[in-house]
Order: C-alpha cells, then sequence, then structure tokens
C-alpha cells in the first residue's frame, strides 16, 4: 500500500491523551494483537516442540529427530510424542529410552495403535 | 583446572571429559553496581561495577595508576571466527579488556536446519551452534571468568525452525542469554510465521525456566529498511509485540532486553534524532531492560568513522540508560570480524563509559521543546501503527499485507514493506492442534499439557527430565570425522607444539595481515598499484579492504590484506629481555623516606640538553617527578667538573648525556668517568649513568658504567634502575 504521511490528520484522537493514557493506550493495543497468538501457541504444537519434548525426556538429537517423524507420519503429533512414549513405555513396563528405541526400530507400533488407531 | 596467565588456554584439555561437565550455574548476571562517588584511583566515578582481578587496562590508563574501571552496564563482545576452538581464545582476551556477555554468532543457514547439529562443524560468518560447541565454551569461560574475577554471561541465538530444541539444549547447558523473537525468523528468514510463534512460546517458556536473559530481534528492521531513521515508529512496535509475548508466556520482564539501536548515522544530525527516539522507547518500555547495539547500517569500510559513529551511541546510552551495552567490530563493514578488532570495540565502549560516567550528574535533558515533541510524535505513529494492524485483522494479516520494514515514515507507507504468506515459507503446514489427551510429561513447557492429576512436578511420570536432572542429558561428541575441531587442532598441532608464530586476524595462524599504504594517485589507480606492490612483497591473496582518496589528484590512501605465511620460530631469535620497572608508587614512598640526589651534566663539547632535560624534568615524567633531586650542570661539561660536583653534594649518582659520537667519544667519556671516580676512591658507593641516542645498556656496561640508556627512555626507567641499584649498594 502506499499512502503519503496523514499523521497530522489520524492523531487527532491521540493528540489530547496525557502521557501516561497513550502508554496505557500502546499496551493495551499491543495485549489485544498478542493474545490470539499466545492462545495459538497454548492449543498447537509443533515437530520442533515436540523434539524438545524427547530431549528433555533424555533421547539424543537423533533418535528425537527420528521418533517425531515416525509419530507424525502417524499423524499423532497432536497426543504428544512424549506420550506416545510414555505410553510404550508403561504398557511394555520398560524406561522412556528403551521405548524409543524399539519405536525407532518398528516394534511396538501395535501398542500405539491400540490406543489411538483410527483416532485423528 | 585453572588458568595461567602466562599460558595458552590449552585446547586439548578444555575438550577432554566433555561428556561428564556440567555448568556450574544457570541464569543470566548482572554487573554488581558500586556506590555513587566510589574512589578508584585518583577518580571518583558514579557509573562503575567492581574491579577486575586481572584485566588489561586502556592505553593511557598507564599515567593514571593503570586503573580499569568497569562501567555498569554489561559489555558483549561478538564472537564469530566461524571456529569454536578459536573462539575460545578471542572471548579470553575480550574478557580481559572487560567484555562479560560472550555473544556466539551463529553459522549462516543454521536457521533452516530441522534439529540439532551436533561435533564442532566450521561454520560461515559463525560457528554451527551445538551441544559439544556450547559445552566447551561454557567450559573455558568458566575458568575464564575465575581468571578476571566476574561471571561472564555466554549468550547465542534460539530462532529458526529448531527453535524449542535449542532452547532445551541452552537450558540443560547453562547458556545465560539469547536472542530469540519471531517476527525475526517471519521477517528475515522467512520462516512460516505460525510455526514461528508457535514455536517461539516453547522457547520462551524454557529460557525463563533457566532464567536467560532475552534479547529481541528489532534492531534487524533499523539494519535492513532503506532509510533507517524511518523505521522508529516500527521498531516501538517490534518491540512491543516480542516483549509483551514473551511476559504473556512466562518470562520476568527484568529478564527482557530490547535491542534498539540509534538509527541513524553521521553525517545526519544523529543525537537530535536518536535521542528523542531512545527517550520515547525507555518510557514506553519502562518495565523491560534495554540493551544498547551499535549502528552497523551506516557503516563503510572506514574504522576511524565507525568508531566515531560508535561513540555517538554509546553517548545516547548515557544520556538515557543501558543496562547491556553491545558492541559492534569497527571492521564488521568490511570482513568477519578480525580478533583484535573485537577487543577495539570492547574498548571503545569501555572508554567512551569511562569518560561520560556520571553525566547526567551535571546534565539533564529538557523537559520541554524539540526533545519532548518528537518523542511524543514518535509514541503517537507507534500507536496508531498498532490500530491499523487491528483493523486490518491482526497480526498476521498485517504481515502478509507488507506492514512492516516498509522504508514509509509510518502512517507513510511506499509500499516496500517485506510481506509473508501465512500459507508459505519455511516450517509451512507443520504446527497441529494440541488434541484433549495431548501430554507432554517434562518441565518448562509452555500451553495445553493433560498431565495426570495430583503431580508435584510435570516430568514425575518419567522420574525427572533432563531439566531437573542433568544426568539424563545425552551428549553426542562427533558424527563428522572429518570437519571437527580435533582434525583442524591436529593439522596445527605441530606448529602451536613448537611454538612457532605466523600472523593471523581470524583463525590460529590463518597468516592474514593488514597493510596501511599511501600512493600519491587517483583511487584506480592507486589501488591497482597497490595490489601490484604487495605481490611483489610477497603476499598472497592481496585485497583491499578500504579506500579513502584524500585528494583527487594528490593521492589515496588504502588498506590492504593478504596472506604472508611466513613461520617465526622464537627460539632462533633474539629477544631483549626486558627490565621490570619498580612500581611509581613504590619509587616515590622509597624517595621520601630516604632522599636521592644525582648531578647530571650533557658531558664533552656536546651542546645537546633535550634528552637530559626529558630525563629530568618533572614536566617531562622525569625522575623529579619521583623526589629525586637532580642538579643539572648545563652542556659541554668536563667530566672532572661533574665529579667534582657529585662530591660536593653527596651524590647517589652521576648521570651524563654524551650525543656526538665522533671517534667514539661517547665511549671514550664513559671511560674516563670510571676512571675518575676510581681514583677519587667513590667509584664503589656512586652509580654511573650513561645516555644518548647511540647508547645501549652493552655499550655502557662495556665502558665501565653502571647501566645505559638509549633510545625512548622514559624517568620512570632511569628512577626504577637508581632505586633498586641503591638497594643492592646497601645489600
Amino acid at each position: 500500500m502506499e499512502r503519503q504521511d496523514d499523521f497530522a490528520r489520524r492523531r487527532e484522537h491521540l493528540k489530547d491523551l496525557s502521557e501516561e493514557e497513550l502508554y496505557q493506550r500502546f499496551w493495551e493495543l499491543t495485549e489485544e494483537i498478542v493474545s490470539p497468538l499466545v492462545d495459538m501457541a497454548k492449543t498447537h504444537t509443533s515437530p520442533s516442540i515436540e523434539r524438545s519434548v524427547l530431549l528433555r525426556m533424555g533421547l539424543d538429537s537423533l533418535q528425537a529427530k527420528e521418533l517425531v517423524k515416525k509419530i507424525g507420519d502417524r499423524e499423532l503429533l497432536g497426543k504428544g510424542a512424549g506420550h506416545v512414549l510414555l505410553k510404550v513405555a508403561q504398557e511394555k513396563g520398560i524406561d522412556v529410552k528403551e521405548a524409543a528405541q524399539g519405536l525407532i526400530e518398528d516394534r511396538y507400533w501395535e501398542i500405539v495403535d491400540a490406543h489411538w488407531g483410527g483416532e485423528k | 583446572m585453572t588458568l595461567d596467565k602466562n599460558e595458552k588456554l590449552n585446547l586439548e584439555e578444555i575438550l577432554k571429559d566433555l561428556d561428564k561437565y556440567h555448568p556450574r550455574r544457570k541464569g543470566w548476571t548482572d554487573r554488581k553496581p558500586l556506590p555513587a562517588g566510589t574512589k578508584i584511583g585518583p577518580f571518583e566515578y558514579y557509573q562503575v561495577s567492581e574491579n577486575l582481578k586481572n584485566s588489561i587496562p586502556l592505553p593511557s590508563a598507564h599515567a593514571l595508576q593503570n586503573i580499569d574501571p568497569q562501567p555498569d552496564a554489561v559489555i558483549t563482545s561478538e564472537i564469530a571466527s566461524g571456529r569454536f576452538e578459536d573462539d575460545i581464545r578471542r572471548m579470553r582476551m575480550a574478557a580481559w579488556h572487560g567484555a562479560d556477555h560472550m555473544m556466539v554468532i551463529r553459522t549462516t543457514g543454521q536457521s533452516h536446519y530441522d534439529g540439532l547439529i551436533e561435533g564442532t562443524p566450521e561454520g560461515v560468518g559463525g560457528v554451527p551452534i551445538t551441544r559439544k560447541q556450547v559445552r566447551a565454551s561454557r567450559k573455558a569461560l568458566d575458568l575464564i571468568e575465575d581468571e578476571v574475577g566476574r561471571p561472564i554471561n555466554f549468550h547465542s541465538y534460539v530462532s529458526g525452525v529448531a527453535g524449542p530444541e535449542i532452547a532445551v539444549l541452552f537450558a540443560e547447558e547453562g547458556v545465560n542469554g539469547a536472542h530469540q523473537d519471531p517476527q525475526y525468523n517471519v521477517l528475515y528468514r522467512n520462516v512460516n510465521m505460525l510455526r514461528s510463534f508457535v514455536d517461539a512460546a516453547v522457547a520462551k517458556k524454557l529460557m525463563a525456566g533457566a532464567e536467560m536473559a532475552q534479547i529481541d530481534g528489532a534492531h534487524n528492521a533499523n539494519a535492513t529498511a532503506r532509510e533507517a531513521w524511518k523505521v522508529m515508529p516500527e521498531l516501538l512496535v517490534q518491540h512491543a509485540l516480542n516483549s509483551k509475548y514473551s511476559e504473556m508466556v512466562g518470562i520476568s520482564p527484568d529478564k527482557i532486553y530490547l535491542s534498539t539501536v540509534p538509527p541513524t548515522g553521521t553525517p545526519g544530525p544523529v543525537l537530535r534524532m536518536d535521542l528523542p527516539y531512545a527517550v520515547a522507547l525507555r518510557e514506553l518500555f519502562r518495565n523491560y531492560k534495554m540493551r544498547a547495539q551499535m549502528n552497523t547500517k551506516y557503516m563503510e569500510s572506514d574504522t576511524r568513522e565507525a568508531t566515531v559513529t560508535h561513540v555517538l551511541n554509546l553517548l545516547i546510552s548515557r544520556l538515557t540508560n543501558a543496562h547491556i551495552q553491545s558492541t559492534i567490530t569497527p571492521d564488521e563493514g568490511r570482513n568477519v570480524p578480525w580478533h583484535y578488532n573485537s577487543v577495539h570495540a570492547v574498548n571503545t565502549a569501555k572508554q567512551a563509559m569511562n569518560g561520560m560516567d556520571g553525566l547526567l550528574e551535571m546534565v539533564q535533558l529538557k523537559e520541554e521543546g524539540m526533545l519532548r515533541d518528537q518523542a511524543r510524535e514518535i509514541k503517537e505513529r507507534a500507536v496508531l501503527f498498532l490500530e491499523e494492524i487491528i483493523e486490518t485483522g491482526g497480526y498476521f494479516k498485517a504481515v502478509e499485507e507488507g506492514f512492516f520494514v516498509d522504508s514509509g515514515r509510518y502512517p507513510e507507507r511506499n509500499s516496500d514493506g517485506i510481506a509473508r504468506d501465512s500459507k508459505g515459507g519455511v516450517g509451512a503446514n507443520t504446527i497441529v492442534e494440541r488434541d484433549r489427551d495431548y501430554m507432554a510429561p517434562v518441565c518448562d513447557h509452555f500451553g495445553y499439557n493433560n498431565l495426570p492429576e495430583g503431580l508435584e512436578k510435570a516430568c514425575d511420570p518419567i522420574d525427572e527430565c533432563t531439566i531437573c536432572n542433568p544426568e539424563k542429558i545425552v551428549y553426542i561428541d562427533e558424527l563428522d570425522e572429518e570437519d571437527n575441531a580435533h582434525q583442524r587442532l591436529g593439522k596445527m598441532k605441530e606448529h602451536r607444539d613448537k611454538g612457532l608464530l605466523r600472523p593471523e586476524v581470524e583463525w590460529y595462524g590463518d597468516g592474514w595481515v593488514n597493510i596501511h599504504v599511501f600512493f600519491p594517485a587517483e583511487p584506480k589507480v592507486a589501488e591497482a598499484a597497490a595490489i601490484e606492490w604487495a605481490k611483489k612483497m610477497g603476499m598472497e591473496n592481496p585485497e583491499v579492504i578500504h579506500k579513502q582518496t584524500m585528494h583527487p589528484a594528490e593521492g589515496t590512501f588504502l588498506e590492504l590484506k593478504g596472506q604472508v605465511n611466513i613461520d617465526i620460530d622464537p627460539s632462533q631469535i633474539e629477544i631483549p629481555e626486558e627490565e621490570e620497572l619498580v612500581p611509581e608508587e613504590e619509587i616515590l614512598k622509597e624517595v621520601k623516606d630516604r632522599p636521592m640526589r644525582v648531578v647530571a651534566a650533557t658531558v664533552g663539547e656536546d651542546e645537546h640538553s633535550v634528552g637530559m632535560r626529558e630525563i629530568i624534568d618533572i614536566k617531562h615524567g622525569g625522575i623529579e617527578g619521583f623526589g629525586i633531586k637532580a642538579t643539572y650542570l648545563g652542556t659541554s661539561v668536563p667530566l672532572q667538573k661533574a665529579v667534582d660536583a657529585a662530591e660536593e653534594v653527596n651524590a647517589d649518582a652521576i648521570l651524563i648525556s654524551t650525543i656526538i659520537t665522533h671517534g667514539d667519544v661517547h665511549r671514550l667519556n664513559m671511560k674516563k668517568l670510571d676512571d675518575l671516580c676510581v681514583e677519587r676512591g667513590i667509584r664503589d658507593r656512586i652509580t654511573l649513568i650513561a645516555g644518548g641516542t647511540q647508547v645501549t645498556n652493552d655499550i655502557a656496561k662495556d665502558c665501565g658504567m653502571d647501566a645505559g640508556f638509549g633510545r625512548g627512555t622514559k624517568g620512570h626507567h632511569v628512577a626504577s634502575f637508581l632505586v633498586k641499584r641503591r638497594r643492592e649498594l646497601e645489600g
């Protein structure tokens, strides 16, 4: 968009605000813009976020990458990659690292499918 | 392991047992300010922090008791060699000059790398940020901070499509600060905007957990805009969006730093434009902190010009405030920063901040007039910008319509902003909605998390995550057998072990040198001549890195860089031993307690008096300044007369100056003086010193003197010798 500087006209409603009122208005507007972004972040995840979860669970970066890829391929990232991994570990009675290695080697997926099969 | 200041950092030692290393602390550390009026050396200071245990003062401190006052703001050094083993050496040098924030620049392209990089591959314009790189750097910084006696903050970037993973890495490894601003990804790295903001929230939450300082990315708008002074309203908007977003996600306001640059450059009237902006910014963002960056936008290859610009930027910092004072190397406009230039930049900040210490104790910004009017106008323009974002349908819509980095001074618009598609960019269509049973059993996770009820910590189901228990972190050493630090160090191992010396500016022994040269010719001719001349000197890959016309016809000043791969073996060259001087205060005290007297004369048929005056006179820093009483007999003084005078006043020493050397008359004078004193029976209690342009200590001693002083001698050298000699004579 091209537009000449129309500051003098546009500022009419601001010109009588005190410094403090202008400050309040600046931050109210900012919060109005940012709030929906924060809400979106609360309700969404991403491959990088899920890899960061697996790292925190004690996987190395190569394992985290592969496992998130496999979980993503099954469209199960919405469950949480850590959740999927934990479920397998708990059902098999093994630790998460062993469970992760198994899933990467294409074992244990029957447990995952039994839980979330068909569900998106 | 501790460092010895006379030993180089042992890189093999740093790389050893890295798998077992854990950081000693987490979180950002500010400097500890000292009370107003704190005395350091002969002066009082109002904006300083604790002194360092080991440091290198500014050159002129030599005349000011060698003080090295540390300003109140944390000072940043940008570290960008591209090899972490060389970065570590830079950090040590920068720390000794007063930097306590090491900002390690990432390699080009890492922001598009979907995942973590491991090992120590070589980078371009920075290093690949990996666990090994981060861990080894932090380990080295632990040693360096013990050496200088001040905590050092380690910093890099949490951006790109692997932000959350990098944030985990940084939180685990004790990285103290990071850039994090999703707008940077969107505008400059074309990362999908939805992905960027979703990732940012998790990354920020992790940073908050580790109490890291967050620096935003708004300064890039300044560097990218065509006319940087016009983007001021937008800069406020960008700062606001990231700051508010960060705070809502959980970062404490006192860990949110705005990366702010005085936007304009000389020869513009920069203070008149930058100051109202700086004031407006600090008023609107009074809940947050300031990271004052230096201008890079209006920076050419002239390091002198860049330094002046940066000093003007520092004036803005002192007229307002800065919690972190960043530095830009003066050579950034010509090449990847060279290490000694990084140190120069740190010194520019330290020097200017020392010099402007307590400025606001005397000077006040006006409450009305131009400054207030302009500050108000910038704020109003920013508010209008925010209003229009909302009218348009929110942030994403505004980005799609090219609101940002438009060259118009908002509300003016020039239709040249950076527009991005919310469905496009790197990582498009990769975010996924969290289901009702979404769960992540780890700490410092942001957003909806359907954890089982009754947990104390989010990671209870897995019996601790890596944030709570560092023993759970998995360390990968190297993935590439060729491209790693060990291979690179191996290549130069023999060179290092033998202690061979080759010039360097970027990497160990890279051979690059910089030459300043003037040719009396027009620029084009001068440049071609310079290249040819450099080749003839044996320089490889010569390149003109700076060119400045002194006059269109009379000549051109140039700076050249080139490689000279000659190794010098220090064991094969003669290195003169340096006399350690008695400290000035010690001499003063000793002479005050027990007075000392000398007789001085220019001897023979010699009318030169300047040299001797320099050594004696108090105003030239001569020995009188140390309280030593000197009787100067004048020029062309017969030796006999000098000895008579010495006996008369019971002098501790005779100082003769002998400049003329025809027929070795200077040697004869020295020998004759020695003989005379022996004849009189005073030689064993009097000190004989000779000076002159052709005199050296060796020649003088050969001729019976106790010491000889040549060119470049200062009063301190002579006074120190006199004091030492008296101690010797008295056993």
